[in-house]
């Protein structure tokens, strides 16, 4: 018998499909809060199509403490304590923005070393905590051993802040008008040995990672934002770079010196993860490149602490001898000092993007109101429109590349 | 409920403040407009605020965001203020508007009183500025017009109060 073949045009073809019994059923499960790949207590209640996320919402707040409202009740020197908590892998730079905003509303500025000792902290906190984003990123995506590489290379780094301030985790060494105290001799060698050591390890993650066939392709076109959208949805940081938009608050509105430094901002124009991928790689080596020079400049040796006894505790010893410097530091441990009254909104470059103080003063002994400008919130809630139509094991590598911490998030 | 006081906006361009080199943008060039939503323009530390009230609010700032010598398209931070419980006004909100092609900065403030706590959205502006509403109707419970989705962000949703309140006691309730 002869058969006949039917020529179906093949606009009509799904038309003349069975309906698809599963076809339009949505499905909607939660993802976290306790799931590894949310990097902390973030839980994403996402609605299915099969494997495609039709939509995202984020639930966030299981890590709330209420630290803005805590920062009223202590007083302005103690609030150092609190902002190192709030994004706990960047505690230096959020310490360091404090810091900076409450000595504008003072019009006082840290002695020149002070501002060395904090340029060069900082940026091997952004270091430390891209090290963490990159073991935690490609340990989402499979890669389990990168995880521990990371983790041991910033080891070395904790180390070192150990070393240099008594504390690995939460610093609080940067206080309002310079730092807690100068480094210890043994510090130099120790972050020269890290830098000479640390370029070996980049490499070898780049050997490990970066030129993987598949860990390009998990990565490559995925979770695309415009330079554009990322903007209007208040991306910041590495995330918006990735996008192709150069901007860096520490290039736009140097802080602490450092339109002295000499340094790159990379930026990447595809705007998918691999694009902030790339970013945050690159800027490990430039992060080097400013430590190097810092470490250069902390040979001249100085103050690290502003002279202004209203800031200053006063020198011990001068302490047992004269009854008014005793006065001087009990007042000042007890009462501390006040702030004039103002307001205030500084803008610094932590590693996740524009983190902004904005500080008020009602000219008390403690804040008014210090609100913090989250980067890792705003980029989260870019995170629906950059996992719109992607497959649902794609959303784990996309909450990776903007590097939220959910300390930081929620506050 | 706006006092028009343009003759402020007449200044000097702000100079920037000890360790910081944020540039402000320069008001004088919106002269004569918005002068009733505008009600005054005050510069301290080297950062401009303009006070504006909620009419025209909406305009004003779609305005800032779409006319080229401004071009704020980058809403930095939406953050609310309590003044204290005896203050009248009592709160403030406060939008801090960046603009990533003029590198420069500005802030608008709004201020409200207690029995009417109601400013427009500005979620249309600038799609961010979604959560950060939230999170100032969550904390201080103050409603944004218009909003599409204005539930509490950080605080449980059976929450009862706005924490960030100077009369809501540190330990809480």
């Amino acid at each position: 018998m002869e058969t006949k073949e039917i020529v179906v045009p093949t606009s009509s073809v799904t038309a003349l499909r069975r309906p698809d019994p599963l076809a339009d059923q949505r499905m909607t499960i939660s993802l976290g809060p306790q799931h590894p790949s949310t990097h902390g207590v973030l839980r994403l209640e996402l609605v299915l199509d099969g494997e495609t996320v039709v939509e995202t919402r984020p639930d966030i707040g299981y890590l709330h403490t209420g630290m803005e409202k805590t920062m009223e009740k202590e007083k302005w020197q103690q609030v150092v304590t609190i902002t190192c908590r709030m994004d706990y892998l960047n505690s230096m730079g959020n310490d360091l923005g404090y810091c900076l905003a409450v000595e504008k509303l003072l019009g006082i500025e840290a002695p020149p070393r002070a501002k060395i000792i904090r340029v060069l902290l900082t940026e091997l906190n952004r270091i430390s905590s891209h090290l963490v984003w990159w073991g935690t990123h490609v340990m989402d995506m499979g890669a389990m051993t990168g995880f521990f590489y990371a983790f041991t290379e910033r080891e070395k780094i904790l180390d070192i802040f150990e070393c240099a301030t008594g504390a690995r985790f939460h610093q609080s060494y940067f206080v309002i008008g310079g730092c807690r105290g100068d480094l210890p001799e043994e510090f130099p060698k120790l972050m020269k040995d890290w830098l000479v050591q640390f370029p070996e390890f980049l490499k070898e993650a780049k050997r490990l990672v970066t030129g993987n066939r598949i860990f390009q392709r998990r990565t490559r076109d995925v979770g695309r934002i415009s330079g554009e959208a990322a903007a209007a949805w208040g991306v910041s940081g590495p995330s918006i770079r990735g996008s192709g938009v150069n901007w860096d608050v520490r290039k736009s509105e140097p802080y602490s010196g450092y339109e002295t430094y000499d340094f790159n901002v990379p930026v990447y124009n595809d705007g998918d993860v691999w694009s902030r991928y790339l970013v945050r790689m690159d800027e490990m080596s430039e992060s080097v490149r400013i430590c190097h020079q810092a470490l250069e400049r902390l040979e001249k040796k100085g103050p690290v602490m502003s002279n202004d006894p209203k800031l200053k505790l006063p020198d011990r010893e001068l302490m047992k001898k004269h009854i008014d410097v005793m006065i001087h530091h009990f007042l000042l441990a007890s009462e501390g000092f006040t702030v004039p009254i103002g307001e205030v909104y500084f803008p610094i470059e932590s590693a996740r993007g524009e983190l902004g103080f904005y500080v008020v003063s009602d000219g008390k002994e403690r804040p008014c109101r210090v609100r913090v400008r989250a980067p890792s919130f705003a980029n989260l809630e870019a995170l629906p429109k950059m996992v719109e139509g992607q497959l649902l094991a794609d959303v784990v590598a996309v909450i990776g590349s903007i590097d939220i911490v959910l300390g930081d998030v929620d506050r | 409920m706006t006092d028009p006081q343009n003759q402020d906006s007449a200044q000097a361009p702000p100079v920037p403040g000890p360790n910081q080199t944020s540039r402000y943008a320069d008001v004088s060039l919106l002269a004569g407009q918005f002068s009733g939503t505008i009600a005054k323009v005050t510069e301290a530390l080297g950062e401009v605020t303009i006070v504006a009230g909620r009419d025209g609010l909406i305009e004003l700032l779609t305005f800032l965001r779409d006319t080229p010598r401004f071009h704020f398209n980058f809403l930095s931070d939406l953050s609310g203020l309590d003044l204290g419980e005896f203050a009248t006004p009592r709160f403030a909100v406060n939008y801090h508007l960046y603009s990533l092609v003029h590198n420069h900065r500005l802030r608008v403030k709004v201020f409200l009183e207690e029995e009417d706590p109601h400013v427009p959205t500005a979620s249309g502006i600038w799609p961010t500025a979604n959560w950060h509403e939230r999170e100032v109707y969550d904390f201080f419970g103050v409603i944004f017009d218009g909003h599409p989705d204005l539930r509490r962000i950080l605080m449980p949703a059976d929450y009862e109060g706005h924490p960030l309140r100077k009369d809501f006691p540190i330990k809480g309730y």
